[in-house]
């Protein structure tokens, strides 16, 4: 992943642990663009496997999906922007109704091997499919260098940095608009989603979850709900796509390897299950610690440093499902995904 | 499969185990006959490819799907029998690939020390890493009698512990172990590298002797036993602590098997295994999930199947046919293409 193998600023000198990064606004903003991005993608995370009982492990798929329908609506068909974010949504929960049709009827274990292999064979259509997506080249811009797929973002980002300086912030962040826009989506999908969960159908998915036969006894369709959960959390996977591809200017294959779907796991059992709000938190706290140890000056090498964080990812999974499984704020009772 | 007395153990389980004896018999769905169908199935693929692209390209490609499926084979033996026997769904598996390959490359290029210590030195580690997380882990968890979703996210964890302390301490530049990849070998108008030679011959060595002891030695019956029904087996008295530890031991030296043979015929990095973990998926899924034998033969047919299909698509696609492959079985036959319907 470009941005987790990204070069620390600083270079590594032998044990001059300096704190200084932590007060700068540079290193805030990048944490709160990659949070708030993690949290979109665990926020589907939690709606799937919290809320309906189903275990999705292939969200980088959708955030594939989702990056690269936008970049080529936008690039190669010359669609606006404001019109390539919706169909590209809509694209993406074809895709994951399409997914989820036939192997949604599977064990969960099942399930979860279906859905890596189908985000994976995305990630290789991406890769092999050098007409369409730029291969291993990235896609950003078409190959006259006219048309670039953040062209309207960059203006809209512009008028965003405008206020902010009329606003009385002199030489402003130049990522900050993109944190400010990545946290607003992210406080809308937690409300909505926060809501949705007390309706009907949010009960609907919890008795699913509790027990699937007797939701069907009931007569519900469980079936219908389950795709509807995937759909939805295939829409916030493509919003954390569009953001990723934002964020790093370029639609690149590596960005969405299941790792990508594992780091927002280890976001969501942090946080805990079951609750929409603990995800952003979780999602700030994992980044915070993941980005806070390239700026320490540990007397290793980059590339072990780049190591480091994922260790770190692990450990956080281990230790958590060892010793609390419901995550910091979830709720031990919700936590029912047994046999 | 279940061959227990129902007598004894009926006194142990009573009402569960007359459900479970019940649910034991062959359920027998589509076709009667699986194997039969399967193997038609394939000769039929075979048969149609010999007669578009010759004798000798299905071959020449055949032979070099044998090398990549006896990887698999190695890899998905374990990988099932842990999950038969523990239900566990090991994400971490093929990142203990890559911790073989990377044992015998610690034995072979840094210590210098010739190829076949560096396997044996992989396997006995690998196989004592299996041991060690189910002492600190596993074990532990079971007891506990953690879920599905916890079991699942704890593998998903120590892939990443295991694949990146790897990459810690060696970077991950590209290294190969000490052996001639240039070397050909050429028969019957057929070439293959000698290394790849190798990897076939050590690969179906092992595969039968694996397949030997699984069917004929106690301690297969009782893995077997186990992976079919553990409540059954351990209600016949068998040490179901002793036949979980042999399985870490079993799945872990022959994960370590593959990952040298796997490193040697390409090279080794830290996401080697982690590569290999989902063809070795469908192998699993293609011979029946917790079904040794059928890991066996799904493994080769998996390595087969990739490697035809490069006579027709274009070869940078072959590691998306390993994808292909899986998401078609899970959703025409779950059970596997050898595997009775069960519980899926």
């Amino acid at each position: 992943m470009s941005v987790l193998l990204a070069i620390p600023a600083h270079p590594a000198i032998p044990f001059a642990l300096s704190l200084d990064f932590f007060t700068a606004i540079s290193f805030w903003t990048g944490v709160g663009i990659l949070a708030g991005t993690y949290t979109l993608l665990a926020l589907g995370l939690q709606l799937n496997v919290g809320f309906t009982g189903i275990v999705n492990f292939g969200a980088a798929g959708f955030m594939a999906v989702g990056a690269y329908a936008m970049a080529i609506l936008v690039v190669t068909v010359g669609l606006s922007f404001w019109l390539a974010m919706p169909l590209a949504v809509l694209i993406t929960m074809a895709f994951g109704l399409l997914i989820g049709l036939p192997s949604l009827r599977l064990r969960a274990d099942y399930f979860a091997i279906a859905t890596i292999a189908a985000a994976e064979i995305v990630r290789y259509t991406a890769q092999n499919a050098r007409g369409l997506t730029g291969g291993n080249q990235g896609f950003f811009c078409n190959t006259a260098q006219t048309v670039c797929f953040d062209d309207t973002w960059r203006s809209v980002s512009d008028t965003i940095e405008g206020w902010l300086k009329s606003a009385g912030w002199s030489n402003p962040e130049a990522l900050f608009p993109l944190l400010l826009v990545v946290w607003l989506c992210v406080g809308l999908a937690v409300v909505a989603l926060h809501f949705a969960q007390r309706t009907p159908w949010g009960r609907v998915l919890r008795a699913i979850r509790e027990d699937e036969d007797a939701a069907r006894a009931l007569g519900k369709n469980t079936l219908a709900y389950k795709l509807q959960s995937l759909a939805l959390s295939a829409a916030l996977g493509a919003l954390a796509g569009f953001f990723l591809a934002l964020d790093l200017a370029t639609v690149h294959p590596v960005d969405f390897q299941p790792l990508v779907c594992f780091i927002g796991y280890a976001v969501l059992v942090l946080g805990g299950l079951a609750n929409y709000w603990s995800v952003a938190f979780g999602s700030i706290i994992m980044w915070t610690i993941l980005e806070g140890t390239r700026f320490l000056n540990l007397p290793i090498t980059d590339e072990q440093n780049a190591a480091l964080r994922f260790i770190i990812v692990g450990l956080t999974l281990i230790l958590l499902m060892a010793f609390r499984p419901q995550g910091v704020f979830g709720k031990k009772e919700e936590m029912v995904l047994g046999e | 499969m279940p061959t227990v007395e129902a007598g004894t153990a009926r006194d142990a389980l009573r009402e569960p185990l007359v459900e479970r004896l019940r649910r034991a018999e062959p359920v027998r769905l589509a076709s009667s006959y699986p194997e039969r169908t399967a193997v038609l199935v394939i000769a039929l693929f075979v048969a149609i490819l010999v007669a578009r692209y010759g004798v000798h390209d299905v071959a020449q490609t055949g032979l070099n799907g044998l090398s990549e499926g006896s990887v698999y084979a190695l890899g998905a033996v374990g990988l099932t029998l842990v999950y038969g026997i523990l239900k566990l769904v090991n994400f971490a598996h093929g990142d203990f690939l890559t911790f073989g390959a990377f044992m015998a490359y610690l034995a072979n290029v840094t210590w210098g020390g010739p190829l076949v210590v560096g396997i044996l030195f992989a396997m006995v580690m690998t196989a004592l890493l299996g041991v060690l997380f189910e002492r600190i882990m596993w074990g532990p968890m079971r007891e506990r009698g953690a879920g599905l979703l916890q079991l699942l996210l704890m593998s998903i964890g120590l892939a990443f512990l295991i694949r990146y302390s790897i990459q810690y301490a060696w970077g991950t530049e590209v290294r190969s172990l000490d052996v001639n990849s240039f070397a050909t070998v050429q028969f019957l108008g057929l070439r293959i590298g000698r290394t790849e030679l190798t990897v076939i011959i050590v690969g179906f060595v092992v595969l039968v002797a694996v397949g030997l002891m699984l069917r004929y030695s106690l301690l297969g019956k009782q893995m077997r036993a186990l992976s079919d029904n553990l409540e059954l087996a351990e209600a016949a008295g068998i040490d179901t602590s002793r036949v979980v530890l042999y399985t870490w031991l079993f799945a872990g030296a022959l994960a370590g098997l593959a990952g040298v043979l796997a490193g040697a015929v390409t090279d080794l990095e830290p996401e080697l295994g982690f590569g290999l973990l989902l063809p070795i998926f469908a192998a699993v899924i293609l011979g029946g999930i917790g079904d040794a034998f059928g890991a066996l033969a799904g493994g080769i047919l998996l390595g087969l199947v990739i490697e035809w299909s490069t006579l027709f698509i274009d070869f940078r696609w072959k590691t998306a046919v390993g994808f292909v492959v899986l998401i078609l079985v899970l959703i025409v036959r779950p059970q596997g293409i050898f595997g009775r319907a069960r519980t899926i």
